[in-house]
């Protein structure tokens, strides 16, 4: 399997790339959606090698982390200082998001409330049940990936009859982002190399009005390096042929029809609401609220708390909106690199691992 | 977030539960959003639950390719 990463075959790759730009008789710039993607281009140097061949690759709003907005932050930094008696369980990112009101971290509990860094989500379900005398709040960010177990947790509290659990959920559906980019023409893009892992959940059909109605390729890819460059090389060739599809470049784990248990889930679960984004504002059919039936376990209904965010919210000059819009570049933040560094981020994209303020600021530094 | 590790299943539990072996480490894993997981078969585990399974023919048929993709511009090069 090594040859995911021979540097051998790379080189072809980028050589084949290099060609087909050439024939294409112009620089040609793509979306990277996924903010996974957007790591193994820095790390494994593929960056600085595309823009030679004359391939420029621009970060997309694939990182939940990211786009969730403050708001969403600071009911939970309110539940965890002014519950007693409270476990708020997240994922580590989620955490160090600063706010108005600080971050989860900063944030000092209540009386016997406390922070619980959490991997899966089935570890709220566990630590509902070892604290009865507590009320669990899972604050669940995510994209089609996590949603399917977040879907699941919610479910399998209602079948053990759980009654101090909940979710907190920040919830979003990809291909909406896309389309509210597209309808800007803020950024012209050539082509979409699509999220590999949010793929093996919604196959390949909601990406489909990309190539039909907007005329534009893409390609679901894998996270290898060169799976990248296969995704590259499949979005040249559509564009070379004026064929515009949604090809999949990484069949060993994406199926055109995606996952269908999980995708049943995950609607019995929850249902399409629009919601806000942050750096692209309110995006019709983008979010997942959880559905009647399971509204006992709805953070928001349990606790009567209103949760309506706006642009207004945001930490004054963080320019992340425009980061994960792909208008600005990491380094051209005036913020970057002096008020704003990876052990003291002022805005999002800077915090999680798949923000590309970080990830340039880890890898980008070499050629920049 | 979106983070997805190959690893093979080594164990099923109760239920939808199971280990998989990940470079030599083994790992719990939820196996409720896959139909029919058997030990052995290779999976993607995103925050502890396996999401999808890997095809060991597409996976074979992409080496393929990749070797015929670096053959080719070995060729083209020494020609």
């Amino acid at each position: 399997m090594e040859e995911y990463r021979q540097e051998e075959i790379a080189s072809a790759l980028i050589r084949l790339i290099r060609k087909k730009r050439e024939a294409l008789g112009r620089p040609v710039r793509l979306m990277e959606v996924c903010g996974t993607h957007t790591m193994t281009v820095y790390r494994y140097g593929l960056k600085p090698l595309l823009e030679e061949a004359g391939v420029d690759l621009l970060a997309g709003p694939g990182c939940p982390v990211c786009i969730t907005p403050d708001d969403y932050h600071e009911i939970i930094i309110d539940l965890l200082t002014r519950r007693p008696k409270t476990i708020v369980a997240t994922f580590g990112d989620m955490t160090r998001v600063p706010t108005a009101k600080g971050s989860l971290q900063t944030a000092v509990p209540a009386p016997s409330s406390r922070l619980k860094i959490i991997y899966s989500p089935a570890e709220a379900l566990e630590l509902a049940q070892e604290n009865p005398d507590c009320e669990v709040i899972f604050f669940g960010a995510g994209f089609e990936t996590t949603i399917p177990s977040i879907a699941f947790t919610v479910k399998e509290a209602r079948a053990r009859g759980l009654k101090n659990f909940s979710l907190l959920a920040a919830c979003w559906l990809i291909p909406p982002p896309l389309k509210a980019i597209l309808e800007s023409g803020e950024v012209a893009i050539d082509g979409f190399l699509y999220p590999g892992h949010v793929s093996t959940i919604i196959g390949s059909q909601p990406y489909r009005f990309i190539a039909e109605e907007f005329k534009i390729p893409g390609a679901i890819t894998g996270f290898e390096p060169n799976d990248i460059l296969l995704g590259i090389n499949s979005v040249l060739d559509q564009m070379l042929a004026a064929r515009p599809e949604v090809a999949i470049e990484y069949r060993r784990v994406v199926s055109p029809r995606g996952n269908p248990k999980a995708l049943a889930l995950m609607a019995e679960v929850f249902e399409v609401k629009d919601a806000f984004w942050r750096g692209l504002g309110l995006i019709p059919q983008s979010g997942l609220g959880l559905k009647k039936e399971y509204h006992e376990f709805d953070t928001l209904k349990r606790f009567s708390l209103d949760l309506s965010p706006s642009e207004k919210s945001f930490n004054p000059g963080c320019r992340c909106g425009q980061v994960l819009r792909g208008l600005l570049r990491p380094p051209e933040c005036p913020l970057y690199g002096r008020l704003c560094r990876p052990e003291s981020p002022y805005g999002p994209c800077m915090v999680s691992y798949e923000g590309a303020c970080l990830i340039h600021f880890k890898y980008g530094q070499r050629w920049s | 977030m979106c983070l997805g590790i190959p690893a093979k299943i080594v164990a099923i539990e109760d239920g939808n539960l199971g280990k998989a072996d990940y470079l030599g480490t083994r790992v719990k894993v939820n196996l409720s959003l896959l139909d029919e997981v058997k030990v052995g078969d290779w999976v993607i585990i995103h925050a502890g639950f396996a999401i999808s399974r890997l095809d060991e023919a597409e996976a074979q048929e992409t080496l393929s390719l990749l070797r015929e993709i670096a053959a080719a511009s070995k060729d083209e090069s020494s020609s």
